[in-house]
């Protein structure tokens, strides 16, 4: 007995063939340009970048400097369009280069986190049993203790530098991504394709990482964006206690400067509260853009 | 001496603090170049079954033969040779191929990771294995969502074929495909078996697929083997009521034809633990001995086994 086997049969019936790989890309592209929040929060985050990364050329010279009278309102002198602080510093400076601080510490505290917290999750979510009893409980202690209580003690342990505050975000922000990817984890290391790599006898490392851990990234992806907006919020709290590095300018450290002024001077609190609020708000519209392009159940 | 040697094998999962019993005391046996298909409904453990032979899933207890040496409790490292000799199917060609990986990764993986042939050889084998299984020449640098469900499982096909192994357990291969694709994958599975001398377990839940395709067939009830035999005797002759009950079960395209059986009530119950016969509380024919002693595999002629007390 045998069934005749047209091989023209298949064509018709199947429904997604002949999508090649180039269109597909084009319609990701597509679906991110479409999603107006995302591309709100890439243009408004491309803006920081740029400001980081040419502060030198936009504003000459250094921000600490006393430049020109005391609390200039902005407007009242061109050369200084967004007015001086009470020591004479330059706002518009100020802000510029702080970005600089904002982003550095963000995003290296974020990568810190991530490192940690996938490390932590893959290992907890792979090995199961007393491994991830264990982690578990490791991811448990720290998510107990207020994150921001925890950066406020290494930091004062440690010297207040980027470098520490940086490190300090990234110890104490990692509990989330590790619960994130070891979940993933889980129902990833009992999925079809994970069985059909171990009866290939793939190592347990070729798997984690090969097999794996590119399924489990979207929402890290996603997780990552907005742990760089909440290492920026930490580091302006921290800067705004005067746990900074007295030599660069912060953002955070202008509000806390700019605090005795209030009444009289509000916008020195204002200016660069709204800066922060601004970058915070394009990681997460970003991260939420992300979450949609990257979800599968709204593949393109 | 056969190509893979069951006894009495056991795998339990955890359910909250009871214990399932997946897979609950099996013996079996398939030779070279056999096919051997393994019946069911579902959640009667038979997946497990093959996962636990393949070594995916860990086993509680029994042994397990491939080519007469024992792996039932190899280490990774000292089992990787034996992962050679026998590959897997799955049911679901859309979960069991990783989304991010081209076919070529997929296929070109597992021949480096058995360090097979050079980078040339390798080349001409991926080649090869791709138009063996009926896929298109180009099909190797495309993604698996780039392929329709039969194609998938034609990659899976050829990934299970890639190490050139003596066995396939073959789970559910063809019961998520059109019947159109059905018969394609079928008489695939057939050729290729022929071409390689492949031995298959093949599980599934389709009586007419297994009929089609096995030479031996074991059916499972609640983690046991309770008939087995070869597939002419068993069709002619099923001897245990859930067997009978199975093939009643077939639709059949003669109105006129009467059912051997009386359908089967009730669900399978498989936490429980049961005292006498598992399948009594279903059985249309159960006494007071089917409900207080287990029945054994015993023999009834010509390697027909039956779990019954009246078979």
């Amino acid at each position: 007995m045998s069934v005749q086997v047209d091989p023209e049969l298949e064509v018709p019936v199947s429904v997604d063939t002949g999508s090649r790989a180039a269109p597909r890309k084009h319609r990701r592209l597509r679906a991110f340009v479409r999603n107006p929040t995302f591309v709100a929060g890439v243009m408004i985050l491309a803006f920081f970048v740029f400001l980081a990364v040419f502060a030198d050329l936009l504003c000459p010279g250094d921000p600490l400097d006393m430049v020109a009278p005391p609390v200039l309102w902005p407007g009242q002198d061109m050369a200084f369009p967004l007015g001086t602080d009470s020591l004479g510093r330059d706002v518009l400076s100020g802000l510029v280069h702080g970005s600089r601080a904002s982003l550095v510490v963000g995003i290296s505290a974020a990568a810190i986190g991530l490192a940690i917290g996938m490390l932590v999750g893959a290992l907890a979510g792979f090995f199961g049993g007393r491994i991830d009893t264990a982690l578990t409980r490791l991811i448990e202690l720290f998510q107990t203790t207020p994150t921001f209580i925890l950066v406020i003690v290494i930091v004062a342990i440690g010297e207040p530098n980027l470098e520490t505050i940086a490190m300090a975000i990234g110890l104490a922000s990692w509990p989330t991504v590790a619960r994130l990817v070891r979940a993933q984890f889980r129902s990833l290391r009992e999925s079809d394709f994970v069985m059909a790599a171990r009866s290939l006898g793939y190592s347990r490392w070729r798997i984690i990482l090969q097999e794996i851990l590119p399924n489990a990234l979207p929402p890290v992806i996603v997780a990552a964006s907005v742990m760089t907006a909440n290492a920026i919020l930490i580091e302006a709290g921290l800067s705004f206690l005067n746990m900074r590095d007295p030599n660069i300018v912060s953002w955070g450290g202008m509000i806390g400067d700019g605090r005795d002024q209030l009444r009289t001077a509000w916008f020195l609190t204002a200016l660069p509260g709204a800066a922060i609020a601004l970058a915070v708000l394009s990681l997460n519209l970003v991260g939420d853009g992300l979450n949609e392009i990257l979800n599968p159940r709204t593949e393109p | 001496m056969a190509l893979l040697s069951v006894r009495d094998l056991h795998t339990r999962y955890a359910v909250g603090k009871q214990q399932l019993r997946a897979v609950d005391g099996v013996s079996f046996e398939v030779g070279r170049g056999e096919t051997v298909g393994l019946v069911g409904e579902s959640g009667c453990g038979k997946s497990t079954l093959g996962k636990t032979i393949l070594r995916l899933v860990p086993s509680a207890e029994g042994t397990i033969e491939l080519d007469g040496a024992d792996i039932t409790h190899l280490g990774e490292g000292a089992m990787a040779p034996h992962r050679r000799r026998m590959q897997m199917i799955f049911q679901d060609p859309f979960g069991s191929l990783n989304p991010r990986q081209t076919i070529r990764t997929v296929l070109d993986t597992a021949l480096k990771v058995h360090r097979l042939g050079n980078g040339a050889e390798r080349e001409r084998q991926l080649q090869e294995i791709v138009t063996r299984v009926g896929l298109p020449s180009d099909s190797l640098d495309r993604y698996p969502h780039e392929f329709s469900g039969g194609q998938r499982q034609r990659i899976g096909i050829a990934r299970a074929l890639v190490l050139h192994p003596a066995l396939i357990v073959c789970d559910e291969p063809v019961s998520a495909l059109d019947v159109s694709i059905q018969a394609q994958i079928l008489n695939l599975l057939i050729d290729l078996k022929r071409e390689f001398g492949l031995a298959y377990l093949f599980i599934s839940h389709d009586l007419s697929v297994v009929r089609y395709f096995a030479d031996r067939v074991l059916v499972m009830y609640f983690g046991r083997i309770v008939e087995s035999a070869s597939h002419a005797t068993l069709w002619r002759d099923p001897r245990h009521p859930y067997t009978k009950a199975l093939f009643a079960a077939v639709p059949s395209a003669d109105p006129t034809h009467k059912r051997v059986a009386p359908p089967i009530k009730g669900e399978l119950v498989t936490t429980e633990q049961v005292r006498g016969c598992r399948f009594h509380s279903r059985c249309p024919a159960a006494t007071d001995r089917c409900r207080a002693e287990e029945p054994p595999l015993r023999s009834l002629g010509e390697g027909h086994h039956a779990a019954c007390h009246y078979a």
